[in-house]
């Protein structure tokens, strides 16, 4: 099984489109930071809108590793499932396609095992994505931009407001929500081998990953009321943004934050059990499907 | 033809209104002298700010003053949300030009002490203060209160408590009230994760518009030289 694992790993390794991932996280990373080296403040204006009538604040200060981590990760993650479901998609199909899935089969291997081999390559790929995520949108933006105390913008209902979380209560929370972007990518991955399953080549799976990821989002960001209400919660991309929890810290009555304290964990802890849920559904389903596959390819 | 009598009567309202005149700037004036003996002074202090869209937490300050109305507030870390018309803080700065009409507002009371209303006209018309209405303690020739009516910022008011350097006539504690704008931000710019908490009810019954800055000061170090560079 360790042997099939590292061959897989090998196999994805070997495949120039694995780091188009990489190379294409660095770029939108690098043209952020770019951006807001060059013309941060006008941003932080923006978002600070009228804030700037009634209060002095240093904007420069605002704009630190911190917050453009969490600029870049709002972006990035949502870009990022395409990039996922380039290798997970290929994971069935691509064998089947090159005609190395028949000659997989006759070794003595289970086609559980098969499939599990696969998925845990895809969960390991994506979980050396989010590291190279966490390097170049954190650790460079924050040898670039310093490390400060971080603000939140936010739109709850009708309300907006502001949130400031001290720098020193501010790793955790990224460390947590990478741990959560691992799970949701998962989500993907899974969803991609499903499809995998039943193609003989790698663009169908793939495409259509990225063309259910997309409208799914779409509609999860439509904010109609009718939708949110009864479409938003069955679909799996509304819990892909649940990592933001984790930087909604929870404030006292008077409304100062209060350090280590999360605004709703159970809501966090509801997300991430639909997006397990869905990762074991998918990868069962996927089990399901490849034990019954004839393999005519 | 006026009736002598009522001529009497105009004439007593008149001088009794120049009497209390000369009495409040007499007031007023030791108040000023009180102030004055402050060239400048650093202190250090927390500031709480109570708005209902600024969830931040309370921040450890350092305060200057340089006459005449050098004030500045910093931040010892992290950042900063400091309120503009911070230059109010500093009563010496309305007090200093003397370019304003006194008008008695007559006796109340206030924090269960009797207290006189001062009210300053500017007779700058550029000036940007409309009006102040200092609360004063007379026995002690200290602000306990005043409002500022700006031209174009509103109204400031603030409340101070003194304690230990009442002497400087400086206070232990400022409230500083005043009014903001709407802060709204379009609905899908930050894509929120819509965790479904309910909206907390803040106890502070200031509304969306309403801004309160509590200062409290501790340890001033007075008349001690302060660097320019620290204005700037």
């Amino acid at each position: 099984m360790i042997n099939l694992l590292g061959l897989e790993l090998y196999k994805i390794a070997r495949r120039p489109r694995t780091y188009i991932a990489f190379v294409a996280v660095a770029a939108i990373v690098l043209v952020f930071q770019l951006a807001f080296l060059a013309d941060g403040e006008s941003y932080m204006s923006l978002m600070l809108q009228n804030v700037k009538d009634n209060f002095d604040m240093e904007s420069s200060k605002a704009i630190n590793g911190y917050f453009m981590c969490y600029i870049i990760l709002n972006t990035l993650l949502v870009q990022v499932p395409i990039l996922v479901a380039l290798i997970a998609g290929d994971a069935i199909s691509g064998e089947a396609n090159m005609g190395t899935l028949r000659l997989m089969l006759t070794k003595p291997i289970s086609r559980l095992n098969i499939i599990a081999v696969k998925f845990t390559a895809a969960f390991i790929f994506t979980l050396v994505l989010l590291f190279w995520m966490a390097i170049v949108a954190l650790l460079f933006s924050i040898f670039l931009f310093g490390a400060d105390d971080m603000l939140i913008f936010r739109v709850r209902s009708e309300e907006s407001f502001i949130m400031q979380i001290a720098k020193d209560d501010v790793m955790w929370r990224y460390f947590a929500a990478f741990a959560y972007a691992a799970v949701a990518l998962t989500v993907i991955s899974s969803l991609a081998i499903l499809l995998s399953v039943f193609s003989d080549n790698s663009i169908g799976p793939i495409v259509t990953t990225v063309c259910i990821v997309i409208f799914f989002t779409i509609i999860s960001n439509l904010n109609v009321p009718v939708i949110d209400k009864n479409i938003k919660p069955f679909l799996f991309t509304s819990y892909l943004v649940g990592w933001k929890g984790f930087f909604y810290i929870n404030t006292s009555e008077e409304g100062q934050p209060i350090k280590q304290s999360l605004e709703n964990w159970p809501a966090i802890r509801n997300s991430l059990l639909v997006l397990l849920t869905h990762i074991v559904v998918f990868f069962s389903l996927a089990v399901y499907f490849f034990r019954k596959k004839d393999i005519l390819s | 033809m006026i009736k002598p009598t009522f001529l009497m009567f105009f004439l007593l309202c008149f001088s009794a209104h120049s009497v209390h005149a000369q009495d409040v700037e007499v007031l007023l004036n030791a108040v000023k002298k009180k102030l004055d003996k402050v060239n400048s002074y650093e202190a250090e202090g927390t500031m709480k700010t109570n708005v209902s869209f600024l969830k931040i937490p309370v921040s450890s300050i350092k305060m200057y003053f340089k006459k005449p109305s050098k004030v500045k507030i910093k931040t010892t870390s992290g950042l900063s949300f400091l309120p503009k018309g911070a230059v109010q803080f500093n009563l010496n700065s309305i007090l200093s030009d003397g370019d304003y009409m006194v008008i008695d507002g007559g006796a109340a009371t206030l924090k269960s002490s009797s207290i006189r209303i001062v009210k300053l006209l500017p007779k700058n018309e550029s000036s940007p203060i409309v009006l102040t209405t200092l609360y004063i303690l007379p026995e002690q020739n200290i602000i306990l209160k005043s409002i500022t009516t700006t031209k174009e910022n509103g109204t400031y008011e603030l409340n101070m408590t003194y304690q230990k350097y009442k002497e400087w006539g400086l206070p232990d504690q400022i409230i500083f009230a005043f009014n903001t704008k709407d802060y709204k931000l379009p609905k899908g710019i930050t894509f929120d994760f819509d965790d479904g908490a309910a909206k907390k009810k803040s106890k502070p019954a200031l509304g969306n518009k309403k801004a309160e800055v509590l200062i409290n000061i501790k340890n001033y170090v007075i008349n001690k030289p302060i660097a320019e560079e620290i204005f700037k």
